[in-house]
């Protein structure tokens, strides 16, 4: 027995020794010696190349199946199902009420009971399609992408097609996944080692900052393009940008270095944020800070005006959304009067959907598609520099700002809270609506009196 | 799984759904995924709170009474073929549609049935008569509280006086369809799909 099984252990011994080193060499050239220096290979365009060709592939093999059992495509539309006149209460509800009567305008009554017919044909439209739901899901793509996730006609795989879906799960889950698990997992304790241990001189951690950083970014694949660097944010500054994962930060900051406002979490995130702390002025808050607004603005315009410390990274629109849009900014980092850097964010969906919808997916399982995608592929713009203009308030500065960075990135720039994803829209805008129309009614009675 | 639209609603079902709505296959695919992105609790039906979540909705003055106008009487959840047989009533009337054979019953979305479903806006207690309480609470509804008691009061006297023919200070459906005989119904109650 034992002299049946003593060749084949060695064997797997020898296979087990050779297949570990090659991985630890792969793991040492392709990704952690290029982070140090912050070269690049090139290898990774041409991954892209070749997934985007496969990706058509598919859907026209999707396109013809669907053909051949003559049904009809599910094609989803980025843009509206339905037509949506901008037109206003005041203007459409007059429009009604002229096709109804021959009577003059003059002597028009208050209320017509076509009137309704504006709020019922508005309210249909909105649950038709409105824009803000669909910001708090993933974007629909036109091709598929080879994953479930983003698959909405299923019944129309040929076999060849199951059997890539297949190729790809495997190289996915099996290959890609390990691949990045290691070094993103090698990073974090070594962050934390360096940091927690070493009080090392602001260049040095800078260094050590951004050479971490740029792992995590090799460990996910993350292929980024980093426009107009001659704007990166300087010290003294406010770094603003759009917000559509965690991910985010990794990719900011593998590009400069920031100091990071936010919630002190507990468990190992507490940790790293307290670590990090040593190393470089953090802007950390216990959660019963949070509330306190005015606590919150003095101490980052304390940071702000030190102008040996890192600039602020800031998300202002407060929460995840699918970037497809721009959401309202939060003033509170409008008011303190710094120069504001915006930066705009876009990710390409077609490798792998980057936003976090926090209430379908907990971080693990965020992650775990994140490093489970083919790539994540996004372009960062650096805009040149904002300041408050006189006569201008927070609010004004904010969506200026917003407005910005939509046209940039190509997002749509919406008025709505992000905070809607969670909360009930305020009764305000409701009474705004009650009011235009009450104004038409009593308006025209007014005009009556004085004639 | 990511897959949402087609592997849930059967063909069968599009088709019925066809006959008895107008809708094109593309439209009801769509409308389904929809539908199924608005149901948050997965049932493949739809609750009050899940049309409330609609933030352009919940600031429409009368986002309540639409949303009544999809629960049949006394229910409190709707499912996809209600959903889409209330959408019906916003269809455009086509060209070739008003021609139809006349023996055959009235399409959802008729002139006369988009009137029917803003009279039921207005018809709080569903007893096919608008009662001056009834016409005042719907102009509360849309004035919030910017017009005094007696001022609404007098614009619904006024409103029931012109249109109430059989002196029983109500109105009625068909006192409701004269007095709204011009307006431009089939273009101000509906809504055109792009595709």
């Amino acid at each position: 027995m034992e002299l049946f099984f003593n060749p084949f252990d060695n064997l797997l011994c020898i296979l087990l020794g050779i297949s570990f080193t090659v991985w630890f060499t792969l793991l040492l050239v392709f990704i952690i010696v290029p982070a140090i220096f912050g070269v690049s290979f090139g290898i990774r365009r041409l991954y892209m190349k070749t997934l985007l060709k496969i990706f058509e592939w598919a859907t026209l093999r999707i396109e013809r199946g669907a053909k051949e059992k003559n049904h009809h495509l599910y094609k989803p539309y980025s843009n509206a199902i339905i037509a949506r006149e901008p037109t206003s209460l005041e203007e459409e509800i007059k429009e009604i009420r002229r096709s109804g009567s021959n009577k003059d305008l003059d002597s028009a009554s208050e209320f017509e009971m076509s009137d309704i017919f504006y709020f019922a044909r508005r309210g249909v439209e909105s649950i038709m399609d409105d824009e803000v739901t669909k910001r708090f899901s993933a974007e629909e793509l036109e091709s598929w992408n080879l994953l479930t996730r983003s698959n909405n006609n299923f019944t129309y795989i040929s076999l060849r097609l199951t059997v890539l879906w297949g190729l790809g799960l495997l190289i996915r889950y099996g290959f890609l996944l390990p691949l990045r698990y290691e070094p993103s997992d090698l990073t974090e304790t070594a962050c934390c080692c360096i940091c927690f241990h070493y009080r090392m001189k602001n260049f040095l951690s800078e260094k050590v900052h951004l050479m971490c950083y740029r792992i995590c970014v090799r460990a996910l694949t993350a292929i980024i393009t980093y426009h107009d660097s001659e704007n990166k944010p300087k010290n003294g500054g406010i770094c603003v940008a759009n917000h559509t994962s965690p991910i985010d930060v990794i990719i900011l900051a593998s590009d400069g270095c920031y100091a990071m406002v936010g919630q002190i979490h507990g468990g190992l995130m507490g940790v790293i944020q307290r670590s990090m702390v040593k190393a470089c002025p953090h802007v950390w808050f216990e959660r019963s800070e949070v509330k306190d607004r005015h606590l919150v603005a003095k101490r980052l315009s304390d940071h702000v005006q030190d102008k040996s410390k890192l600039p602020i990274l800031i998300f202002p629109e407060g929460t995840c959304i699918n970037n497809t849009s721009v959401m309202m900014f939060k003033k509170g980092s409008f008011e303190i009067g710094a120069t504001v850097y915006p930066v705009a964010i876009k990710y390409d969906p077609r490798f792998g959907d980057a936003f976090w919808n926090s209430s379908k997916f907990g971080m693990v399982s965020y992650l775990l598609r994140m490093m489970s995608s083919w790539a994540i592929v996004c372009s960062v713009w650096y805009l040149p520099p904002m300041s408050r203009e006189e006569g201008e308030d927070a609010v004004q500065f904010a969506n200026r700002v917003k407005a910005a960075i939509a046209r940039q990135g190509g997002l749509v720039d919406l008025l709505w809270d992000g905070g809607l994803k969670r909360e009930k829209v305020k009764d305000t805008f409701k009474e705004e609506q009650q009011k235009l129309y009450s104004k038409m009614l009593v308006g025209t009675q007014e005009d009556r009196s004085r004639s | 799984m990511g897959s949402r639209a087609s592997t849930l609603l059967r063909e069968e079902e599009i088709e019925e759904i066809k006959k008895e709505t107008g809708f094109s296959h593309s439209q009801i695919t769509r409308l389904y995924s929809r539908f199924t992105s608005l149901d948050k609790g997965e049932n493949g039906t739809l609750s009050r709170e899940d049309f409330q979540r609609i933030p352009e909705l919940a600031i429409n003055p009368l986002g309540d009474r639409i949303i009544n106008a999809f629960f049949p009487e006394g229910e409190d959840q709707v499912n996809f073929r209600g959903f889409m047989r209330t959408l019906a009533h916003f269809r455009p009337i086509e060209d070739n549609e008003k021609n139809k054979n006349p023996t055959a019953s009235e399409p959802l979305n008729s002139r006369s049935n988009k009137l029917l479903f803003a009279f039921r806006l207005y018809d709080l207690d569903r007893d096919d008569k608008i009662s001056r309480d009834e016409l005042l609470q719907v102009l509360r509804m849309m004035v919030g509280v910017n017009i005094s008691d007696e001022q609404l009061g007098s614009i619904a006297d006024r409103t029931i006086q012109e249109a109430d023919t059989n002196g029983d200070s109500c109105i009625s459906f068909q006192e409701f369809i004269k007095v709204l005989e011009k307006v431009d119904v089939e273009q101000k109650m509906s809504i055109r799909f792009l595709h």
